[in-house]
């Protein structure tokens, strides 16, 4: 164990881990965003859709979900440009396929949490004369979102953990920085237990965050 | 095109080949490693059962992209020279332990306290109503979870990739470099690794269902 521990280039190239944590966190929360709208309508589609429409959101559900994330976002990034006519940035690429990677997860997520919401609730909201849509905007959904709180959090954790395959093309967030350490300077061991302190904290800060949020909305028993 | 793919299938079989011998040493050893683990977390002494804790705790909390690289690059820099593809492999394995951890405890926890004391009303010793009470019926818990786990040793054997070791990720990777049919190939190797998670998902399903019958 000839090895000493020295942070002191670790400390003057920081920007990067921090720069990198940063952008971590964005494409985590852009990310979740767009995936809980893709999630959300897909769900209240299903549950009310027909069989060919289930069997194709149902597919789509398993196909991403039994699939590599590393080969989906080289799909998107380096596959489907050649097939259409399109060009984007590489962590444009990147939050797409996280987005639709999510939006497989909180489908399930949703579907369930739908057929969670009591029955006496939607019978009471059409007994005060509420129409279908009213019923879904003012008593299933507010139902819905309380009861899958938990796993939305727990979603959006480990998505900022997936964030980290964005340095596969090269997105300069958090794993990538410290790549680029590692690379650059050599300090590898310090890197990486600077890097693992950072993903913890900033995990558990959330995780802490959003049990708090939880908390405060959690479902009526 | 079609000739092309035809052509790297033998190659692409090879990587295949090293995608399930890697997934299936990491979901042997964690399997083993998880499950000693687990017993510790659960019955240890404090000391053990802080140790896991923290172990679990600390490798769930990072990405296992992150763990793989301070494995790969890590070790040698401590003088411990393993060839890529065992730290690979140790790297895959530790993050499954973790896993394997809170299966174990999630299923030793579901078993009714009063089964135990029970067990230890009727005079068994520890390691009896461990193996004679307690095991048997956490087994039924902890099964459907773990092989539906294993799909993420399948689908986490494709980071091994990045380390230069040519599983089916890599193999496709190489043919597009030499064929530039990226999108063929990638949707070929999509439906592969689908073909073999759903399998085993299915398989978690029906277990789930047959062993359905088991109540608090």
């Amino acid at each position: 164990m000839g090895y000493t521990l020295n942070f002191n280039l670790i400390w003057r190239h920081f920007d990067k881990l921090w720069g990198g944590l940063l952008l971590s966190l964005e494409l985590a929360v852009i990310s979740i965003a767009i995936g809980i709208v893709i999630g959300l309508v897909l769900a209240v589609w299903y549950v009310s859709a027909g069989r060919v429409v289930r069997t194709i959101i149902a597919a789509y559900v398993e196909f991403i979900r039994n699939v590599p994330l590393i080969l989906l976002v080289y799909l998107v990034f380096y596959g489907v440009p050649t097939v259409v006519d399109l060009a984007y940035s590489a962590p444009t690429s990147f939050v797409v396929t996280l987005s639709v990677y999510s939006g497989a997860y909180l489908v399930e997520v949703f579907r369930s949490g739908l057929e969670a919401v009591p029955r006496g609730q939607l019978d009471a909201g059409k007994a005060i004369g509420l129409t279908p849509w009213q019923r879904l905007i003012h008593v299933r959904l507010p139902t819905m979102l309380r009861i899958t709180l938990p796993a939305l959090s727990n979603t959006f954790i480990s998505l900022f953990k997936d964030t980290s395959i964005a340095s596969v093309i090269s997105v300069p967030e958090l794993t990538y920085g410290a790549q680029w350490i590692n690379f650059n300077t050599f300090r590898i061991v310090e890197v990486y237990l600077v890097t693992t302190a950072m993903y913890l904290v900033t995990g558990y800060a959330l995780l802490f965050a959003l049990r708090l949020v939880e908390r405060r909305f959690r479902a009526a028993r | 095109m079609l000739s092309q793919i035809l052509y790297a299938l033998p190659f692409l079989a090879e990587g295949f080949a090293l995608t399930l011998w890697v997934s299936l040493l990491v979901v042997v050893l964690s399997l083993i490693a998880g499950v000693l683990l687990g017993v510790g977390l659960v019955y240890g002494p404090a000391p053990v059962r802080w140790s896991v804790r923290i172990f679990s705790d600390t490798i769930r909390g990072i990405p296992i992209l992150v763990l793989m690289f301070f494995v790969y690059y890590g070790l040698p820099a401590v003088g411990l020279h393993l060839q890529s593809f065992w730290a690979a492999v140790l790297a895959l394995t530790l993050f499954k332990t973790a896993q394997v951890v809170e299966y174990v405890r999630g299923a030793v926890a579901s078993i009714p306290k009063g089964q135990s004391e029970a067990a230890m009303a009727i005079g068994l010793t520890f390691r009896q109503r461990l193996t004679s009470v307690i095991f048997p019926q956490a087994f039924r818990r902890f099964l459907p979870p773990w092989i539906n786990g294993v799909t993420d040793a399948v689908k986490g054997s494709a980071l091994v990739s990045l380390l230069g070791i040519t599983d089916l990720m890599q193999a496709i990777n190489q043919v597009i470099g030499r064929t530039y049919e990226a999108m063929p190939l990638y949707i070929l190797g999509a439906l592969i690794y689908f073909a073999v998670n759903y399998a085993l998902s299915y398989a978690s399903r029906r277990l789930e269902r047959r062993f359905a019958f088991i109540r608090d």
